[in-house]
């Protein structure tokens, strides 16, 4: 992918985002594979909204999964939530980590729900075994944007750019995903991804999470 | 602080639990989906928290250190269970003089297990109630409630989770400890604890009486309760199913049974009374409707809902939808239908793309292993551990997987049964933390029956598979208190092994001549093929490697490592090019042949390396038979393996 320029970028989180009125989202679904921090970005998401005043109930898989298969985590908040996983075709949000992933989960997604995900491709082993072969980009992303209302698609290159690692890719997404909440006050995601994330990763998570909310604002519908 | 609400985990609330109840002695050995629960309690210095070397151990210290009057706690996973079945059938005669729960975490849809057995049968089969909380905050409370019912009744309890238990998040209260007062220590009382025959007759009647007094617990205890909602559908479920049950049909009304085992007869028959039509939603065997039809109450289950995976509200609700169309009751608003409850939407199916299932990482010492193993074509009778992956193409060097430590004893099995020649072509494999927990007996089997069997040791210094933690072999305790360490070749050669041998798994070739010697020694013999696992220090990190186009002739050779960070390039090679002059040159000369021959070479496609992936092991340098693959530019020390 071209890298864009993003010296004219103002990288500040933006207060003049107000999407959420047309995409309540309550139950999201965040996939990715196995050590790209997908339990930590559903763990940010939990304390936001258990401070933000919902029940939470979250579901996570540990063990076999976590070595680099693929991995799915369901958030879900509410007045009152029963199940810690979603209902198939009902998820409210799909995020994720890895564009092959987005598609692999998206009939988890309900038709008119929100996709967010990074661009980055991880080739599965299946595939150099003489599987079938990996889908080609632009292929999924019109596949993703066929179900969603919006997607809002990050590229590493572009993460790297902006805040110099591409392990922020979780924290950016979930800066993408927090445009979408603008009940949720500023002030508890930053108190959150102070607590959550390790702090000689912080400044470079803030930018990551910046950039996510930033693209967020400018995604197509 | 102390009520303070939180997120967590179900493992972390019965920690939680565990530790304001007052346990003192918490025991476990690692297992999906149980492990956090002792990783939690190690955090509390009241508490004495340990790895032990297997469940049967883990359960043995725990009922020890409650019949010495400390309130104890075991954990494990489900098949774990079956490791210390045998001091858990016999706990049950004995009782503890504190409370003793053994915690069992089922895996329903084996997310990272070899079945999904459900231990609510041994509830049954030991005797022993059986609480089972519905969500983390539940977990919390029944394991406090565990120990309370475990001293009232004299009896070890089974707290029963499922991974969607386990490993659910939702908020949590927390309160503070309840130090238990010092006891006397161990009271002598052969009668009850020493279970020669003549004691045990004794005591079997004390627990079918215990087992009655149960039952009557169970007509009226705080964890079974009636929700009565609408009287047409009457729901018994427990555990995750009573969730999935809440979140798909919140009009039902509900029988919630939070004590498993035994079952409150008069509260099931005053359910059903009151219901038009009892179903039995429980996750894999039916186990509660059984019981019931073998009691005469009519109810169905199984006939809607599946014995084999995990239920969740998918599979709940597909179930509902079945019997309730069976039934003609309309899923309306009463049953808190929208309409849509059933429905499994055509857009709904999965799509057909390349499979992830999970893989050795980038630099996993096992790699190097198991491409040995692979390339020498052996039979590798394995076990349990991040090494079982090695079943998959392209290592395929798994040919057997069953339960902790059976690798070592089915190959002396094979070696009995297909003759002393297969222990030429036949290896048992297994890791470190696994070799502790069982393979030593076998071991010892295979020396003290004259076998011949090359045993690997995938000696990686750790519990790598749930999470990385510590055992006998590694020189810390839990709780980080530094241990003596387990040697391994001593250990071996202890027993009676002469043939003991060290390698280095990131050494290819030197991996290659032990695995080949030792298949040669006629008798026992041992390679520990030591590396510590990547994931454990990011400090065995190197600088990724590169493969340099003009040398990689697409042969393939790398691949077959399995490794994650080695791709394919998109394009055949631009061979075409290559190809086209070398055989537009040829075909000069003889005609079809040349052409065919470039035909050939332009589907083959250069490897790269994807060098967010790479730690640069460098067992790819090593079977690259054209030298294609190197270190960056200035490299600190570009050999591989060795050091």
């Amino acid at each position: 992918m071209a890298m864009e320029p993003r010296s004219d970028l103002n990288l500040e989180p933006r207060s003049d985002i107000n999407v959420a009125e047309t995409h309540d989202i309550n139950d999201v679904l965040v996939v990715g594979v196995g050590g790209q921090g997908v339990l930590l970005a559903t763990d940010i998401l939990a304390d936001v909204f258990l401070a933000a005043g919902s029940d939470v109930r979250k579901s996570e898989v540990h063990g076999m999964a976590q070595r680099g298969g693929s991995v799915e985590s369901h958030v879900r908040r509410g007045p009152t939530v029963h199940s810690p996983l979603i209902r198939r075709g009902r998820a409210d949000a799909l995020l994720s980590m890895e564009v092959l992933e987005a598609l692999r989960y998206l009939h988890w997604l309900r038709p008119g729900g929100v996709v967010l995900t990074s661009l980055q491709r991880i080739v599965p082993a299946s595939v150099a075994a003489g599987g079938p072969a990996y889908p080609d980009t632009a292929g999924i992303i019109a596949q993703l944007r066929a179900r969603a209302s919006r997607c809002v698609i990050i590229d590493p290159d572009a993460l790297v750019a902006a805040a110099g690692d591409v392990r922020t890719m979780n924290v950016s997404l979930i800066g993408a995903l927090s445009a979408f909440f603008a009940g949720v006050p500023a002030a508890i995601w930053e108190q959150v991804m102070a607590a959550r994330v390790p702090a000689k990763a912080r400044d470079a998570n803030r930018r990551a999470f910046a950039l996510g909310r930033h693209l967020a604002g400018k995604a197509p519908a | 602080m102390q009520r303070e609400r939180r997120m967590m985990s179900g493992n972390e609330a019965i920690a939680r639990g565990a530790y304001e109840a007052g346990v003192k002695v918490a025991t476990a050995y690692p297992g999906t989906p149980s492990t956090e629960i002792l990783e939690a309690l190690a955090g509390h210095s009241e508490v004495h928290a340990e790895w032990s070397p297997n469940e049967k151990v883990a359960l043995e210290v725990a009922l020890g250190a409650a019949q010495a009057g400390a309130r104890s706690m075991a954990s494990m996973k489900h098949v774990g269970v079956n490791v210390a079945a045998d001091p858990l059938l016999t706990a049950s005669y004995t009782g503890a003089r504190a409370g003793l729960v053994v915690v069992t975490a089922d895996d329903p849809g084996m997310f990272s297990s070899q079945n999904e057995q459900d231990n609510r049968h041994y509830a049954r089969m030991a005797k022993l109630p059986c609480l089972e909380p519905a969500d983390p905050a539940e977990a919390r409370l029944y394991a406090m409630a565990a120990f309370d019912l475990a001293e009232r009744f004299d009896t070890p309890v089974l707290l029963r989770t499922t991974t969607r238990i386990s490993h659910a998040r939702a908020p949590v209260e927390s309160g503070p400890r309840r130090e238990p007062a010092q006891g006397p220590g161990f009271v002598k009382d052969p009668k009850k604890f020493v279970m020669v025959p003549a004691h045990a007759r004794g005591r079997h009647p004390v627990v079918e009486a215990r087992q009655a007094r149960l039952a009557e617990l169970a007509e009226d205890c705080p964890w079974n309760r009636i929700e009565w909602r609408d009287r047409r559908l009457g729901i018994i479920t427990g555990g995750a199913s009573y969730r999935y049950v809440r979140e798909v049909c919140p009009g039902a009304s509900v029988l919630k049974l939070g004590l498993a085992w035994p079952l409150p007869r008069r509260l099931v028959e005053q359910f059903a009374a009151g219901v038009q039509r009892l179903l039995v939603v429980e996750e894999l065997d039916p186990f509660w409707e059984v019981e019931l039809r073998a009691a005469g109450i009519p109810c169905v289950g199984k006939k809607y809902f599946p014995i084999a995976g995990e239920l969740g509200p998918d599979g709940v609700a597909a179930g509902l939808a079945r019997a309730l169309a069976d039934w003609g009751i309309p899923w309306d608003e009463g049953l808190g239908g929208r309409g849509d409850q059933g429905s499994a939407a055509a857009d709904t199916a999965a799509p057909a793309i390349p499979a992830r299932p999970p893989v050795l990482c980038p630099g996993c010492p096992h790699r190097g292993t198991f491409y040995v193993l692979s390339k020498l074509k052996l039979t590798v009778m394995c076990d349990i551990g991040c090494y079982t992956l090695a079943v998959q193409p392209p290592l395929a060097a798994v040919d057997t997987c069953t339960c902790m430590g059976a690798s070592i004893t089915q190959a002396m099995g094979v070696e009995l049964g297909a003759g002393r020649e297969a222990s030429r072509r036949t290896v048992a494999a297994l890791g470190d933390s696994t070799f502790i927990h069982s393979g030593i007996t076998g071991l010892i089997e295979v020396v003290y029956n004259g076998g011949a069997v090359t045993v690997v040791i995938c000696d990686n210094g750790t519990t790598a598979m749930t999470g990385h933690q510590q055992h006998p072999g590694t020189g810390r305790t839990a709780q980080g208190a530094i241990a003596p360490a387990v040697d391994l070749e001593a250990l071996c050669r202890a027993v009676g092994v002469q043939d003991v041998r060290v390698t280095d798994p990131y050494d290819l070739a030197a991996t290659e001549a032990a695995v080949r010697a030792a298949l040669a020694h006629d008798g026992p013999s041992v390679v520990i093929a030591r590396r510590p696992c990547i994931l454990l220090d990011r400090r065995l990190v190197r600088p990724a490697l590169a493969v340099t186009a003009d040398p990689c002739n697409g042969c393939g050779a790398c691949g077959r490592l399995g490794c994650p960070a080695i791709e394919r390039e998109a394009e055949p090679i631009a061979a075409a090019q290559e190809a086209r002059e070398a055989g537009e040159a040829r075909a000069a000369q003889d005609g079809e042949a040349g052409g065919g021959e470039a035909g050939v070479k332009a589907e083959r496609r250069r490897a790269r390396i994807n060098t967010s992936l790479c730690v640069g092991c460098g067992m790819c340098q090593q079977v690259c038979p054209r030298g294609a693959i190197a270190a960056p530019a200035a490299p600190p020390a570009a050999g591989s393996g060795g050091d």
